[in-house]
């Protein structure tokens, strides 16, 4: 009997090590193990065995049984492995091919960079707001002290509506309509559409868009103006932008400045792109004039504020170097496409 | 203002520095200089020489061979020009020198020319003998110049000096931006006034002394002015015994670099004198004005004049005339007339310095289409004060370049000057807006630089009278900062109580509407805000349309840009037109920009602006892609209730059977379709184009940026599929809006499954088929329930006249 089992192991461990295929796996597993199977039938046969003998001979044929289902499982699982492997061999993709794209849309340059810029100035603690775009002459030009006949209104074009009515040609005129408001202290900035009476072409639009800043309230200094937009020109050009200040004038801020940044290209030693200087002019700014604080309400003895505009076209053509500004109003999807 | 550093040291004589330390320091104090021009660029090397004897060249009849002296040595030069004879002094640039440029007059190359040794058919030539057109200039700017060949200078200049320097080549000239508060700026004087403040060096304006003959100035002329509201000072003198010829060349070179071509000795001084003070003069022959009498008066309405530059124009009410006492003889302000323009043969001039009003000469100039040298300068508004300066400052150049001798006295027909501005001064107010802490002297002694007086008894600052612009503290604090060095006052940060940063929910739901717009693959484009009335054509609009009353401006650049839009749709259209035309494919944009809309015209009070939503496309996709973005955008704005379209949109620009309305909690919220064919052969697009506006003022009144979690259902759902027969004119909004008003509070969703129309469905008809889904929030739904929701909607369906299919 014990022979007859060693027989029957041997056999059978020969035809697992044999199998190619999981169906012969099942068939050994049948044949030996299965209910018609060999080691089933020794287990029948037990009738044949002394009485005495027979709890030794079961113990064996289980001992056989173990030992065959273990040697199964593993021969199972190290085919499946395999068969697994072999299909993920035949599985393999060029990854190299294209991609499938959802073509989701572009944002124009201007809205990139009037998004960054809002993303600075709220982060100082900005409220972002608004003003109309066809204005009365009064906030547009009076209000920020440039009186009727004054040559700046000359100066920027502007195209008329009506007697009073007019096409804002600077964001400047929503800075008086937040003074009017008479909520003090003031962190605002306002983006918008302005417009001039410039024929189109490479550096001219006679419509664009702006940003204002203004801050009005106790102990504001020119330093702090300095500052603020130090501040401004690092984050929106990197951090290693220096600015200067140049005095200039504009009838609504005293004093007032023009602002340089260091090229962002050549980093100040002078190239083709800031004609050999060194810097960008970006923006105009200065101490609000007390005659707008009077003007809107607001006492110059006790308040004082400064006040900025930036063209937003201008940061757009510089930062993303554009050369043409028409480009910015053709849409041609192969230029928003790169935004 | 193009000024030459050689003018601005005549006045600042102790001035010393470098082309690029003028730019920076007067940039820094607030002249910006723009750009700036060395006149000896590329110039090196070139001496005065005389040519001692003049051969025939043996080997060629064109060319001759000259030895030169040119001081240390004689030089063998040969040339082709014709016009030396021995004896003439010329430049001759020297081997190894350089010069600007060819004979020839043609643009100038970047590095000029080097003049080498060579031969010439075989004989040594050493050098160069040049023309003005060599030297970089002009025979304009240099009248003295012969019309061709070589330029020859004066008999007695000495051989062997620097050619450039005697002409005046050895000189930078600055193009400066004047900002328009400094009208004293817009002269030599007022440059070199700033130079002197910036470098901190004397400032010595030209010392001005008319002697006179002796008679009386108004024995000669009277002036009246009719119009002292557009002529508040007129000055006269009277020079005679005029001799015209050329002016001195130091004139001629300041003039020449400045720009200006020099012409005769009158002209030259007139000119010499605007530039340096500032102040247009006009010149007349006495003779020519009737009874010696000068009127300064309006023009009359429709009159003709004709200018010096022999043109004849229309004059109005508001033009100011200059008249004798029997006609007009020139333009206030802007040019004199043809009848009274000095010509070679004038013995008696009359010279004018008037102050116009400013505004007025602009508008005038405007209006005729003449802004001259003149009335670019008046039209800044001028001081008083310079007409009298100037007008001594010309009449004593006359004197001492003996030109002519000048009669005593002037006719001053003048208003009360403007009294000069006072200043309280508080440094500390100055040093608080700044940021900075500055003793008062060193205050004083930045504002003395520009020749601001300090008067001790009241403790204010006395403005000086060219200084029109200073009216206050803070500009007096400009004053002080300006030299004190803007890059000098240090960073800081507004201190104070903290505020809020943050953008409007208007301006939120804009940037949703863009993320959702660009996920949906749409890119931003922008468009002008006025466009042309021919739009209202190209759209089909009716002539009794209201988008036609649109607001026109009054000075457009042009048809194309006359009117505010009333609809936002020509942007897209034209952009997709553009991308189209250019073969891009599947292109689509969207545009966020506003539409004007006036309440009344012509406007009295300023217009709606609307903020509009506009998509647009072409390609892939139709017009259910485009209700889908609308759908995304309503979603994400909050705005959860269904939407409805309704197909009576009425809208001329869109296919009839393919429009309509979107409304939402029944108000109209935008519209959306395919573009009218006819429309799209307007804009040349031979493909489908499909759009949709949103309203945007609409839409952030009723979006909301709240979320409620309504939980995730327990229980499981019951779906029962409905498949119906009916009429093509029936909507699937109808059925829908049944589904929804019957199936009561188990009704979680429904969807459409199938539509079909043709051969197995008869003519006119269609077939939609329901998914429909029922769920409870507490239990499992029993069959009875589903039951008698389904049998309700069922029921609502067939009063519509829908066949249910098995």
């Amino acid at each position: 009997m014990k022979d007859r089992l060693q027989r029957m192991k041997e056999e059978a461990l020969k035809q697992i090590r044999s199998s190619d295929k999981l169906e012969k796996l099942n068939e050994v597993k049948v044949n030996f193990l299965g209910k018609k199977g060999e080691l089933t039938a020794v287990l029948k046969s037990m009738k044949d065995v002394a009485p005495e003998d027979r709890p030794k001979v079961g113990q064996m044929v289980n001992d056989v049984r173990a030992e065959l289902e273990k040697v199964l499982e593993d021969a199972k699982k190290k085919m499946e492995r395999f068969l697994r492997e072999e299909q993920m061999k035949r599985e393999e993709i060029d990854v190299t091919l294209p991609a499938k794209k959802r073509n989701v849309g572009h944002r124009h340059p201007n809205t990139i960079a009037l998004e960054e810029v809002e993303r600075i100035f709220v982060g100082m603690g900005y409220e972002v707001v608004e003003g109309p775009e066809v204005e009365l002459d009064y906030y547009n030009f009076e209000a920020l002290n440039v009186p009727a006949e004054h040559p700046a209104k000359d100066e920027q074009d502007t195209f008329f509506i009506g007697n009073n009515i007019l096409l804002r040609t600077q964001t400047s005129p929503v800075q008086v309509r937040e003074m009017e408001k008479g909520k003090l202290p003031i962190r605002m900035i306002a983006p918008g559409r302005v417009f001039r009476s410039d024929e189109v072409d490479a550096t001219h639009s006679p419509s664009f868009h702006q940003v204002e800043g203004l801050v009005i309230d106790k102990d504001i200094t020119f330093g702090d103006l300095k500052g603020t937009l130090a501040e401004f020109a690092k984050e929106l050009f990197g951090e290693n932008t220096k600015v200067k200040f140049r005095p200039h004038h504009f009838p609504f801020t005293e004093p007032s400045a023009e602002v340089d940044v260091t090229c962002f290209k050549c980093g100040g030693k002078g190239c083709r792109f800031c004609k050999g200087s060194g810097w960008i002019e970006i923006l105009g700014c200065g101490m609000v004039h007390p005659k707008v604080l009077k003007m809107s309400g607001i006492d110059p003895e006790e308040y004082a504020g400064f006040a900025f505009g930036v063209g937003l076209e201008r940061i757009a053509l510089l930062k993303y170097e554009i050369d043409d500004m028409r480009l910015l109003y053709e849409n041609d999807i192969r230029f928003l496409k790169q935004f | 203002m193009n000024t030459p550093l050689s003018w601005i040291k005549a006045y600042v004589p102790e001035l010393q520095c470098t082309d690029q330390e003028y730019v920076d320091a007067m940039t820094m104090s607030g002249t910006k200089v723009e750009s700036y021009v060395r006149l000896d660029n590329n110039l090196s090397n070139i001496v005065v020489g005389e040519i001692l004897s003049i051969e025939k060249h043996k080997d060629a009849d064109k060319l001759i061979v000259c030895q030169v002296d040119i001081g240390k040595e004689t030089v063998q030069i040969v040339t082709g020009a014709t016009n030396v004879k021995e004896g003439d002094k010329v430049p001759v640039v020297l081997e190894g020198g350089r010069v600007a440029g060819g004979h020839d007059g043609s643009p100038l190359p970047e590095k000029g020319i080097e003049i080498k040794k060579g031969k010439l058919r075989g004989i040594e030539s050493f050098g160069m003998m040049c023309s003005i057109e060599e030297l970089g200039s002009t025979r304009e700017m240099y009248p003295d110049a012969p019309k061709e060949g070589i330029y020859i200078f004066p008999k007695e200049t000495k051989i062997g000096e620097d050619a450039i320097e005697v002409l005046g080549l050895h000189d930078t000239v600055f193009e400066h931006e004047i900002t328009l508060n400094r009208v004293d700026c817009y002269s030599v004087l007022g440059i070199a006034r700033e130079a002197a403040a910036t470098f901190c060096k004397p400032f010595l304006p030209p010392k001005v002394e008319v002697k006179g003959n002796g008679e009386n100035i108004h024995d000669y002329i009277s002036v009246e002015v009719e119009a002292p509201d557009l002529c508040s000072r007129y000055c006269a003198r009277v020079c005679k015994n005029i001799k015209i010829g050329p002016s001195p060349q130091w004139m001629q070179r300041r003039l020449a670099a400045s720009g200006i071509r020099p012409i005769n000795n009158l002209v030259d001084i007139t000119n010499y004198v605007m530039e340096e003070y500032g102040q247009p003069m006009h010149a007349f022959d006495l003779d020519r004005i009737e009874d010696r009498k000068i009127i300064v008066k309006r023009a009359e309405e429709g009159e003709e004049f004709q200018t010096l530059d022999g043109q004849v124009r229309k004059m109005d009410r508001d033009i100011l005339m200059i008249c004798d006492g029997k006609k007009k003889i020139g333009i206030g302000g802007i040019m004199g007339g043809e009848n009274s323009k000095i010509t070679e043969k004038v013995t008696t001039v009359l010279f004018e310095a008037a102050t116009f009003h400013g505004p007025n000469i602009r508008k005038s100039a405007k209006r005729i289409g003449l802004r001259t040298d003149a009335s670019s300068k008046f039209e800044k508004g001028l001081d008083p004060h310079r007409a009298e300066e100037a007008i001594n400052r010309a009449c004593a150049l006359i004197e001492e370049l003996g030109y002519g001798e000048v009669v005593g006295g002037m006719v001053d027909v003048c208003q009360p000057f403007k009294e000069s501005v006072r200043i309280p001064f508080y440094p500390e107010k100055i040093n608080k807006l700044l940021g900075v802490n500055l003793s008062k002297e060193e205050m004083l002694g930045y504002l003395e630089r520009g020749e601001f007086v300090y008067e001790k008894e009241t403790g204010e600052i006395l403005v000086p009278n060219f200084r029109q612009d200073v009216e206050g503290m803070a500009d007096l604090a400009e004053e002080v900062a300006r030299f004190y060095g803007y890059d000098n006052i240090p960073l800081s940060l507004p201190r104070g109580e903290a505020t809020t940063g943050k953008l409007s929910f208007k301006l939120r739901i804009e940037e949703l509407a863009r993320e959702v717009a660009e996920f949906c693959g749409f890119s931003q484009a922008m468009w002008y805000s006025f466009e042309s009335p021919k739009v209202f054509d190209k759209l089909l609009l009716p002539e009794d349309s209201p988008f036609r009353k649109a607001i026109r401006i009054s000075n457009p650049l042009g048809e194309d840009f006359s009117i505010m839009r009333t609809i936002s749709l020509n942007g897209i259209l034209t952009s997709l037109a553009m991308n189209y035309n250019r073969r891009n494919e599947n292109v689509r944009l969207y545009e966020m920009g506003n539409i004007y809309l006036p309440k009344q015209l012509p406007l009295t009070e300023l217009p709606e602006e609307r903020m509009e939503f506009t998509l647009g496309m072409y390609g892939e996709g139709d017009f259910f892609t485009m209700k889908g973005v609308v759908e995304e955008f309503l979603e994400k704005a909050g705005m959860n209730k269904k939407a409805k379209y309704d197909k009576n949109a009425g809208k001329p620009f869109l296919h009839p059977g393919r429009q309509a309305n979107i409304l939402y909690e029944s108000g109209i919220i935008g519209f959306l379709g395919e573009i009218h064919p006819e429309v799209c052969e307007h804009y040349e697009m031979k493909t489908k184009v499909y759009v949709a506006v949103l309203d945007m003022p609409e839409i952030v009144a009723k979006a909301s940026f709240d979320r409620k979690y309504r939980g995730i259902a327990k229980y499981p759902a019951v779906i029962r599929d409905i498949s119906m027969v009916m009429k093509k004119g029936i909507q699937a909004g109808q059925i829908e809006d049944i589904i929804e008003q019957r199936g009561g509070n188990l009704l979680e969703s429904y969807t459409l499954f199938d539509i079909y129309e043709g051969s197995q469905i008869k003519e006119g008809y269609k077939s939609l088929a329901y998914s429909i889904t029922f769920r409870a929030k507490d239990r499992t739904l029993e069959e009875n329930d589903v039951q008698k929701a389904m049998k309700k909607i069922v029921n609502g369906l067939q009063q519509l006249g829908v066949e249910l299919r098995q």
